[in-house]
């Protein structure tokens, strides 16, 4: 287990070499040239001198990546050309926003997902079975904007139950955490039923109902921790599909995270911060990944890695 | 039958030999058609087609001109969808929407599976380096959750329809990569591979008349229900303003300029999110049916 863990750590570093030059790359690939997208339009020949000396954009570009891949790990992500603040101080206001919306969706998803996966598995091919079947398929066909734009219209704008934008309560995290999460739900509900399939046809679920165990010990004692270690990794997955969603769903909800930073990054041509949210975030996807893989092979004591 | 001269027997015997087995691809193809998910996402699809290369001919009026006066109308027996902000037909809007977002698709996910399937049958042929450098660049590209690489490529190549092909393509192809590498490494181990080998056939014969036919089933999966997943990134990024931009009838852009009247007038959008759901639902619809039809290790 420990050498598995190790293993993997190791594999981790040229996935995360490979990030930050594609982070550090974007700069490179934006025609023109970068000490006047950093300076601005309007530069001087001496500020774009300066500009050139303290980025090192006059040096040799893998002598200029190793200097960013320095300053990265220790967080040093450059200054934001709008705002002039430090990219790492408006990552730290922006991203743990956008982590609690993406935790808070895997949980709806999460529960919604689990529930329905089991009543559909409990119920093969029953009513029940089927609209759970059909729900999940509408729920990954959802366009995202789109299911929040509906929400807003009916919870805001006609019941005035909800707010349909902004922060300041747990209210205002209900309708971006259930859209967020809708394509999750769908998504997890198809694992647990598969996975509940496959558990229930085992031996051991067919030795316990022959000795009399009741149905519903059959399923949540014996059958059900089986059939999580599978669900387990798509929760991992689906966090990290979450954070991509996140972009979506902060700009639908007008929500101040990382993935309304990066947008409005991009419209304002601010390199260095969304040089920086996609470092923080695929780090972060990796990361989550790593971890969920790691309880799986702690879970499952079958599966063993070499 | 086997009576007759030699001549026309040899000319008999063939078809009737292939038609005792029915072989892989007819097979399926009965399974497909009995398969409910398969047919109703392929009629949608189907529709979704006919409907995007007829545009012009179905469309009531021009997609990008309106009368300011027929501004914001409900729907009506002039405007069937109503109109938008600018007086546009909305019914026109979306027909002429079907066809950028059809072209999107079909020019996203082609390129994603050329590049996708020379690497992936690079890296699961060859093996050793390749594969490893391939495998890593893979594990980058999936590094980037959801539409993040997307939006990294839109941050340096720019906005507009092309660029949004790219990036949609660019963020598919770790997915097809990974699908054709799996079934070239269990396909090479097969006997029949090993027999092409020992004939003395040459890598490339061995990729392309055994490898890569038998990996299309697969691969035609993969390419389906891709195009249900690209058309959900572009209009994405659309709606985010980094796609393709208005006045082009694209769905996501449409949703984008609805938003600031959805409370006067909410049917402009309703309906071009409505048409993304339905073209999606029919692509997976269809993928989920061709997989179970297709895929032999589903057969119970």
């Amino acid at each position: 287990m420990l050498a598995y863990v190790v293993r993997r750590l190791l594999l981790l570093v040229p996935v995360l070499v490979g990030v930050s030059m594609v982070s550090f790359a974007l700069l490179q690939l934006v025609p023109g040239d970068p000490a006047l997208i950093l300076a601005g339009e309007e530069a001087t020949e001496e500020v774009l001198t300066r500009i050139r000396q303290e980025y090192g954009l006059n040096r040799p570009l893998p002598v200029q990546f190793l200097a960013y891949l320095r300053h990265a790990v220790v967080g040093d992500l450059g200054v934001s050309i709008q705002s002039r603040q430090p990219v790492w101080t408006l990552l730290k206001q922006r991203f743990p926003f956008t982590l609690k919306l993406a935790f808070l969706a895997i949980l709806v998803s999460a529960t919604l997902g689990v529930v329905a996966g089991i009543i559909a598995a409990t119920n093969r091919n029953s009513p029940l079975d089927i609209a759970a079947l059909l729900g999940s398929l509408v729920g990954i066909s959802l366009p995202i904007f789109w299911l929040g734009l509906l929400a807003i219209l009916i919870f805001s704008v006609r019941l005035h139950w909800l707010p349909s934008g902004g922060t300041g309560s747990l209210k205002h995290l209900i309708m971006p955490a259930l859209v967020l999460g809708a394509a999750s739900s769908a998504v997890i509900a198809r694992t647990t039923r598969a996975s509940m399939l496959e558990v229930l046809r085992q031996d051991y679920v067919r030795t316990a109902r022959a000795k009399g165990v009741s149905d519903r010990l059959v399923v949540y004692r014996h059958a059900l921790g089986n059939a999580m270690i599978p669900i387990l990794t798509v929760f991992g997955l689906e966090f990290g599909y979450n954070l991509g969603g996140a972009v979506l769903t902060e700009t639908v909800f007008s929500l101040p995270g990382v993935g309304r930073l990066i947008v409005e990054g991009i419209f304002a041509r601010d390199y260095p911060v969304v040089q920086g949210a996609l470092l923080v975030v695929a780090t972060t996807f990796v990361l989550v990944n790593l971890l969920t893989d790691v309880a799986y092979a702690y879970f499952d004591p079958r599966i063993r890695y070499s | 039958m086997l009576t007759s001269t030699p001549a026309s027997a040899t000319a008999e015997v063939l078809p009737a030999a292939r038609r005792r087995s029915p072989g892989f691809w007819s097979d399926a193809l009965r399974r497909v058609v009995k398969s409910r998910a398969a047919v109703s996402g392929g009629v949608i699809v189907g529709l979704f087609v006919l409907l995007a290369v007829l545009a012009p001919l179905l469309a009531p009026y021009e997609p990008l001109r309106g009368r300011v006066v027929d501004r914001l109308q409900g729907p009506s027996a002039e405007h069937w969808l109503g109109t938008d902000e600018l007086g546009r037909d909305v019914l026109s809007r979306v027909l002429y929407g079907a066809r950028i977002s059809l072209q999107i698709q079909i020019a996203a996910v082609g390129l994603a599976l050329l590049v996708g399937t020379a690497l992936g049958v690079t890296a699961g042929y060859i093996g050793r380096w390749p594969d490893m450098l391939i495998m890593r660049l893979v594990d980058i590209m999936m590094a980037f959750p959801g539409i993040f690489l997307a939006l990294a490529i839109i941050a340096a190549l720019g906005t507009g329809l092309a660029n949004v092909i790219v990036a949609s393509a660019i963020f598919l192809v770790p997915q097809f990569a990974r699908v054709v590498r799996g079934s070239v490494l269990t396909l090479k181990e097969m006997e029949f591979v090993t027999a092409a080998r020992a004939l003395g056939e040459r890598d490339l014969t061995i990729v392309g008349r055994y490898l890569l036919p038998n990996s299309l089933a697969p691969i035609i999966v993969q390419t389906t229900l891709r195009m249900a997943t690209v058309l959900l990134t572009a209009s994405g990024l659309s709606f985010l303003g980094l796609g393709v931009q208005p006045p082009s009838p694209e769905w996501g852009a449409m949703l984008s300029n609805a938003r600031s009247y959805m409370i006067t007038a909410p049917h402009v959008a309703t309906v071009p999110g409505l048409a993304i759901m339905l073209v999606v639902l029919g692509f997976n619809l269809l993928g989920d049916g061709l997989r179970d039809s297709l895929d032999p290790r589903l057969r119970e």
